[in-house]
């Protein structure tokens, strides 16, 4: 499989995202640059964390535009696998290839920190290699990750199996008090109706090897390469 | 020259943490009778006279890029100099 990873200006988990695809799931990867109009070739392409154009206007809103982000959502709309990472996420949902927007999280402070999150669909191709019910540890670092949408957004999202995980508690309960940034539902991590675009505030690129704390992030990309062979 | 001003607020039915936060500020400061406080953005933009259709121009920079209209609302003023 090849792997892409966007760097846009401010981009700072493109080389996270680098490493876990080339050193963990040995899978080729190539950097993309935001300039870039060509994205063939790729099976997936991974939007990175970090705080794209200075997280001008509104997170995400000036990356959207980008001339990469005009051939990433044809590739998209064609079927690509294309998942965003926390700003990447952000991105996704500016690009409208995800419902719904992140706005500053409730307390208005940011969460840099590992976060117990539940798999809540165990099909999709990004989390097929996890079991339904499953408490992960993996972290997020962010100001701007409290998922919003409208009430019948979040039923589609529901009654589709949309929703890939929510913050929990150490034990699996989806709890007010496990809800770090005020999303709605706790959601944590999202795709689209096709399944082949996926959004998550959460990093599990740097949640791959034990030195990091932490390898429950790995099954996201496995599961990908899993499925794709 | 077109000087346009825009006005991008959060819809009603959102919380406003930084509203709420100040809001509290401006009773610490005496003004028990402030019973709310909405923080929005307002953007100047000028635009010269090339343009074809102005307020379909304005219209478009509001809905795909000053304001996200799944949780902001956006009103706008044209004036000609």
């Amino acid at each position: 499989m090849k792997f892409g990873v966007v760097i846009f200006p401010g981009s700072n988990c493109d080389q996270d995202s680098f490493f876990c695809i080339k050193d963990v799931i040995k899978e080729q990867v190539d950097y993309i640059w935001h300039q870039d109009t060509d994205v063939k070739g790729y099976d997936c392409i991974i939007l990175p964390g970090g705080f794209s154009y200075g997280d001008y206007l509104r997170t995400g809103a000036v990356a959207r535009f980008s001339p990469v982000m005009q051939s990433i959502i044809d590739y998209a709309k064609d079927g690509g696998h294309l998942i965003g990472i926390c700003n990447g996420f952000q991105i996704l949902c500016e690009a409208h290839l995800l419902p719904g927007v992140l706005t500053a999280n409730d307390k208005l402070k940011f969460i840099c920190k590992y976060v117990n999150l539940k798999v809540e669909n165990d099909t999709s191709d990004w989390t097929n290699l996890y079991k339904k019910g499953d408490v992960l540890n993996i972290p997020v670092a962010h100001h701007s990750g409290n998922f919003f949408a409208e009430t019948d957004v979040i039923k589609e999202l529901e009654d589709n199996n949309q929703i890939l995980f929510k913050y929990c508690d150490a034990f699996g309960n989806v709890t007010e008090e496990a809800n770090i940034n005020g999303s709605v539902n706790n959601i944590a991590g999202i795709i689209n109706k096709a399944g082949n675009v996926a959004g998550m505030m959460p990093h599990p690129e740097r949640a791959v090897e034990d030195l990091l704390c932490s390898t429950d992030g790995i099954n996201v990309f496995k599961s990908l390469v899993e499925r794709m062979n | 020259m077109y000087r346009v001003k825009v006005y991008v607020t959060l819809k009603p039915s959102l919380l406003d943490a930084q509203g709420k936060v100040v809001k509290g500020a401006a009773v610490n400061l005496g003004y028990d009778e402030v019973e709310n406080v909405r923080i929005g953005k307002f953007i100047e933009l000028s635009i010269n006279e090339n343009t074809k259709d102005v307020n379909t121009a304005v219209e478009e920079l509001c809905s795909k890029l000053l304001a996200n209209t799944v949780i902001e609302n956006y009103k706008y003023e044209i004036e000609k100099e």
